[in-house]
């Protein structure tokens, strides 16, 4: 305890090198797909279902990790799952961080009956259970790509501006902003180029908590059968294929499980270990 | 601004939340593509009979009309016919509802008691090697969502090292006495620990996953408020009249960091209650977040919207009762 500012440092890269080593994997995945997966992740062989991983007896050589029970490859099943859940974070994940935040700013900055409207829907929101929300909402809209994203930003605009909002009222108050008044800033001018600076490490790290976030949501739609059309694999479909099949192929589970288990992971550890290196106070 | 203000304030805003949320499932439901009647009709209706219908459940009538009959109704605690079973929406809710509170409390019974031992551990051991493991465990914990957890404790305690049951809310070959849905309240009330066990063990899984996140949290924010107050001048006096370390946490620190804690917990309860949802899917427990999940797979509308208003009041009502709580309990409020 003695360097305890050492300490939180150290902690804080080693946070940030692996989980930034493990997303940069996940991306490579997502990109290189095509080039790298071993298998077709459609093709099906009823010869060759449920095949064990390759260091188990009966492994067949090219099934790194086995098959599900239509023989489909779980290792390039998992690598072009990876498009689905890297679309989903980067797109849903901005999207909720620019509405949200913005709405926050304003609401924090302008005060008034801006911030009474805001926060009274915030309130609103809050009442409902978000996976309810979600699947409610993907009912309405109906499945695909463009109903799983639209209906995160519908749902989760609200974390960002609770943050950014406190955050924003907090930065108001301080000196530089009442010395900006006085040098005759506009109050646009004062909101976007003197608090908005200051209230951005924690719009980063939300953003990345957001894209683990979005990420889980996706996988859970897919879970209940909500998400996307079966032509593309998702890691959440293969979970629930690999529930129903625990007991007679364990690896059709585990596999994708760790990939979203470390996915998510590393999306929280990485807005954190970005968090503790530019904040001020740490610093 | 004196307590009653801030109660009579508190309730208004609750009220009005609670209209917001009417409002939007509302909007929500009726702008659902697919003609509600269209599925309740046999094959061969004709424009007749849709029209019947339709003046049956009032859709021929203006939005906001539609609107007033219906919130009308909800207020009157009637909300509808399920189109799958046929049956009063509010019955079929209330019935699942002791089973998703069941589980729900056993959760937040997990999260305390996991979430306080750690944080006393930790703060016990500050400075220590362990406590740096506590920290990371925490992290872990936080950041690996409820749904996460379930999935890895269906492989650890279902398949690697089969102890518990992985889905059910109870085995279907027991015989069960009960007159009330709360099956293990009403079997301990019972004397009926056979059936306790079950149930427990069919509950264990469920309320770990919901717990565990929850857990970290509290562990958390405890240890930081513990390790606060630790050096505070009562815990230095405590510490020169020879209490024990451990002492000096459980007696002094203790009770003077429970309050913050205490607020983070009611507001976390209501995300923990929102998880149930997809957790009750996980391990196919009968509570009220598998029916939502099969009535939006059926398209069964008036259950929907019976499921999500009957969570938003659980929610607004927890909420509400941090928020009191805290208006009481805390003494700068109290006496202002």
């Amino acid at each position: 305890m003695l360097d305890g500012r050492g300490l939180i440092r150290r902690r804080a890269g080693a946070r940030l090198w692996l989980s930034g080593l493990w997303l940069t994997v996940f991306v490579l995945a997502a990109v290189l797909a095509p080039l790298i997966s071993p298998q077709d992740p459609l093709a099906q062989d009823l010869m060759l279902e449920r095949l064990p991983p390759a260091w188990v007896a009966g492994s067949e050589p090219g099934y790194w990790l086995g098959t599900d029970s239509l023989g489909r490859d779980v290792l390039s099943r998992i690598i072009y799952g990876a498009q689905v859940a890297l679309a989903v974070a980067l797109v849903a994940g901005l999207a909720t961080c620019l509405i949200g935040s913005a709405l926050g700013l304003v609401a924090g900055f302008y005060r008034g009956w801006a911030d009474r409207i805001i926060s009274r829907i915030v309130d609103i929101w809050m009442a409902f259970p978000p996976v309810l929300f979600a699947i409610l909402l993907i009912a309405v809209l109906g499945t695909g790509l463009t109903s799983v994203i639209l209906a995160i930003v519908i749902i989760d605009w609200t974390r960002f501006c609770r943050v950014v909002r406190a955050e924003t009222l907090n930065q108001s108050k301080m000196d530089y902003v009442h010395s900006a008044k006085v040098a005759g800033f506009t109050r646009l001018r004062t909101l976007l180029s003197e608090i908005l600076p200051n209230v951005l490490p924690v719009i980063v790290a939300l953003l990345t908590l957001e894209m683990g976030i979005a990420v889980i949501v996706e996988a859970i739609l897919s879970f209940v059968n909500l998400s996307i059309s079966t032509d593309q694999p998702t890691w959440g479909g293969m979970i629930a294929e690999g529930r129903t099949s625990i007991h007679q192929a364990w690896w059709v589970l585990v596999f994708p499980l760790i990939a979203l288990f470390f996915t998510v992971l590393s999306f929280a550890q990485f807005g954190e270990g970005l968090r503790e290196r530019f904040d001020p106070v740490l610093r | 601004m004196t307590l009653l203000r801030l109660i009579l304030e508190r309730l208004l805003t609750t009220l009005i939340t609670l209209f917001g949320v009417a409002v939007i499932v509302f909007v929500v439901i009726r702008v659902v593509p697919g003609n509600p009647i269209a599925m309740m009709l046999p094959p061969g209706a004709t424009d007749a009979d849709i029209d019947r219908l339709k003046a049956l459940y009032g859709l021929d009538k203006s939005i906001a009309q539609q609107f007033l009959i219906w919130f009308g109704n909800v207020l009157h605690g009637d909300f509808g016919t399920s189109i799958t079973t046929r049956q009063p929406v509010l019955s079929l809710v209330l019935d699942r509802l002791p089973a998703t509170l069941e589980l729900s409390v056993m959760a937040l019974v997990i999260a305390v008691v996991i979430g306080v031992t750690l944080a006393i551990l930790g703060t016990r051991l500050r400075g220590h090697r362990a406590e740096a493991g506590i920290d990371v465990a925490n992290g872990i914990g936080l950041s690996v969502p409820d749904f996460l957890w379930g999935l890895a404790l269906i492989l650890l305690f279902g398949v690697i090292w089969p102890v518990f049951q992985i889905s059910g809310r109870v085995s279907p070959r027991l015989e069960l006495p009960f007159t009330s849905q709360f099956y293990l309240f009403e079997s301990i009330l019972r004397l009926r620990f056979d059936l306790t066990a079950d149930l427990l063990s069919h509950m264990f899984m469920p309320a770990l996953a919901l717990a565990l996140p929850l857990a970290a949290i509290i562990s958390q924010l405890l240890k930081q408020s513990l390790k606060e107050t630790v050096n505070l001048d009562y815990s230095v006096l405590a510490r020169t009249k020879g209490y024990s370390e451990t002492r000096v946490i459980l007696s002094e620190a203790l009770p003077n960091s429970i309050l913050p804690t205490l607020t983070l917990v009611g507001v976390q309860f209501t995300f923990l209650i929102g998880g149930t949802i997809i957790v009750e899917r996980l391990f196919s427990y009968e509570g009220l977040g598998n029916m939502a999940i099969d009535a939006v797979v059926n398209r069964d509308l008036p259950l929907i919207q019976g499921i999500v208003i009957l969570f938003a009041i659980l929610f607004t009502f927890v909420n509400l009762t941090v928020d009191m709580t805290y208006a009481v309990l805390n003494p700068k409020l109290r006496h202002a």
